[in-house]
């Protein structure tokens, strides 16, 4: 009876955690593979605990060329999607003006359209118009469809700033551009911060486009899907680990900052916001 | 309106410069320009250009060049040669949804209400598995599901499989594949719904007498509707259209869609035939959206 009791209780947090197990696991087995000396090249099963992966990660050596691409296509597409996505959520958010129904349905359908679509829609246009396909047409397929990340993103953040900040800035007589440098942007900045590491980890990991749009380029995850076929070198897993660290830090971090920030609002006392109850 | 006041008693405010008040209408059309060309550019010219590629003479090739006879006609022919993958994609897609569902609405459920102060934690390890390759985590599912591994190793010792039995290269391992692939973009949405559900809605059902199921269907599940419908939207959209469980996990005889216009883009190089299932890929879509849409009964979701 008191099992029962106990289970009707908690019943919903113990499927949770289950669920959340199914997700963890091949993040853990990713981890355990990169300590893997396979028994040969076509096998994915554990094997035997070796450090050379991890010790010499560049074995391969076409696989860290492939990271390295992939660096900088990301770099490139997270700096112009970031600018081009945080200019529209200003308009959008700050600024009334005609056609702006059709704008947010440009930047809501690549959002709901089905990857393939925009991948093969893209090769289509290239093709049609003779661009050759490579670095730079992958970098363009990704800032199209990392812009309306960007933009949902910042516009968020925007529309949830208290204004009264700024006009007190404008009463104590800074000009606008003083207002933006000193007041807007520092308050924003998380948000476009957020963006553009959204709009990084999109780009990072993105296959389907990239695959109809890259030529003969090879991006990471283009390598990953190639050594597929051939035989995956246990260095992969090394690089899926060293990624997921990386962005739990990243994570880590942020939190640690955002605790600390909204200790200091609390000292600073109740921020005055008032909330409209529709 | 006390702004207006002093107009009407005929002192007019002084009016801004013309110069100033034009840049000020201007300026969201010059912030907007560049994002919305991009898109313009690379998002909706390419749509139309998929959409007179699929319309293409089928006989042309990539080096002696298409001609356009719109050819209306390469839509019913894809339809007859490859309506078991259309069928199989939202079979599959459909499948990996009812999973889904049933896995992610009780974690959306407990984090949202239950989990107290874990709740950030929790909602961390929901989204970590995105913090590695999407590839990479794919080929992981390989590992667990191999026929050596202690899984497979499992369910033959206590026969829910046979002893020459596989999980590797089943549709059941595609659909496992979708449903963990795409469960965080269910779980978020649905979590942001049942986040602002009041406890004491729960609470006042009770009193009422009503049992926790018919709590559930009564104040629950309404309330979060509104989160399971972006939610399954999400999750639909990119699991149907997905070719990459299908092509690591399964065999050509779970091939969904995607894998033939992969095929038919980068290895057959027709592309008035994939541009035609592409159209039709998006065409279902929008229809199955829509039709849910109107069902679910909440468009403001769009």
């Amino acid at each position: 009876m008191r099992v029962s009791r106990w289970l009707a209780d908690r019943w919903v947090m113990i499927v949770a955690l289950l669920v959340l197990g199914y997700l963890a696991l091949p993040i853990l087995v990713v981890a355990a593979l990169s300590f893997n000396r396979p028994s040969s090249r076509l096998s994915y099963d554990f094997n035997e605990f070796t450090l050379d992966n991890w010790r010499q990660p560049c074995a391969t050596s076409d696989m860290c060329d492939a990271v390295v691409r992939s660096v900088q296509i990301g770099f490139i597409a997270t700096v112009v999607a970031t600018v081009l996505g945080t200019l529209m959520a200003f308009a959008l958010v700050r600024h009334r003006f005609r056609g702006r129904s059709g704008i947010n349905v440009l930047i809501f359908l690549p959002m709901a359209t089905p990857e393939l679509v925009m991948g093969t829609s893209l090769l289509a246009l290239f093709v049609s118009a003779g661009v050759p396909q490579g670095f730079w047409t992958i970098v363009i397929a990704h800032v199209m469809f990392c812009v309306s990340f960007v933009v949902v993103t910042v516009k968020a953040r925007l529309a949830g700033m208290d204004r009264r900040l700024e006009e007190a800035a404008m009463d104590l007589y800074a000009n606008e551009w003083q207002t933006f440098r000193r007041i807007t942007l520092p308050l924003v900045l998380p948000g476009i911060v957020a963006a553009a590491l959204l709009a990084f980890s999109l780009s990072f990991d993105d296959f389907i486009i990239t695959n109809f749009n890259a030529g003969t380029t090879v991006t990471f995850p283009m390598y990953v899907w190639g050594a597929a076929q051939r035989g995956i070198p246990p260095q992969v897993n090394v690089i899926g680990t060293a990624m997921f660290a990386v962005a739990l830090l990243l994570v880590g971090l942020s939190s640690l900052r955002g605790r600390r920030a909204r200790r200091a609002n609390l000292l600073a006392g109740p921020s005055g916001h008032l909330r409209r109850s529709s | 309106m006390t702004l207006l006041a002093p107009t009407r008693a005929g002192h007019p405010p002084p009016a801004p410069p013309a110069a100033r008040s034009g840049r000020r209408r201007l300026l969201p059309y010059l912030l907007l320009l560049p994002g919305a060309a991009w898109l313009l550019i690379f998002f909706g010219v390419p749509l139309v250009q998929l959409a007179a590629a699929s319309l293409y003479d089928p006989s042309g090739s990539l080096s002696t060049g298409y001609a356009m006879t719109w050819a209306v006609s390469n839509y019913p022919d894809v339809l007859q040669a490859y309506w078991p993958q259309f069928l199989r994609s939202f079979g599959y897609a459909g499948l990996a949804l009812v999973l889904a569902l049933l896995l992610g609405y009780p974690l959306a459920y407990a984090i949202a209400q239950k989990a107290g102060r874990w709740k950030n934690l929790l909602l961390v390890c929901v989204v970590a598995p995105m913090f590695t390759s999407f590839l990479v985590r794919t080929l992981a599912w390989k590992t667990i599901l191999s026929d050596n591994g202690a899984l497979v190793g499992l369910l033959r010792d206590v026969h829910l499989l046979a002893p020459d039995g596989r999980l590797l290269a089943t549709p059941f391992a595609v659909v496992l594949g979708l449903t963990y692939n795409f469960l965080p973009f269910l779980v978020l949405p649905l979590y942001a719904s049942l986040e602002r559900l009041d406890p004491r809605l729960l609470e006042a059902a009770t009193d009422l007498y009503a049992s926790p199921v018919q709590a559930f269907r009564r104040v629950t599940l309404p309330l979060s509707m509104p989160g399971l419908v972006a939610g399954t939207l999400l999750f639909f959209i990119p699991a149907s259209g997905d070719y990459i469980n299908a092509e690591l996990l399964g065999t050509p005889n779970e091939y969904m869609i995607g894998n033939v216009i992969d095929s038919a883009f980068l290895v057959r190089l027709d592309y008035p035939q994939g541009a035609a299932l592409s159209f039709l890929l998006m065409a279902a879509i929008l229809a199955v959206v829509f039709g849910y849409l109107r069902r679910a009964g909440t468009e403001e979701v769009l």
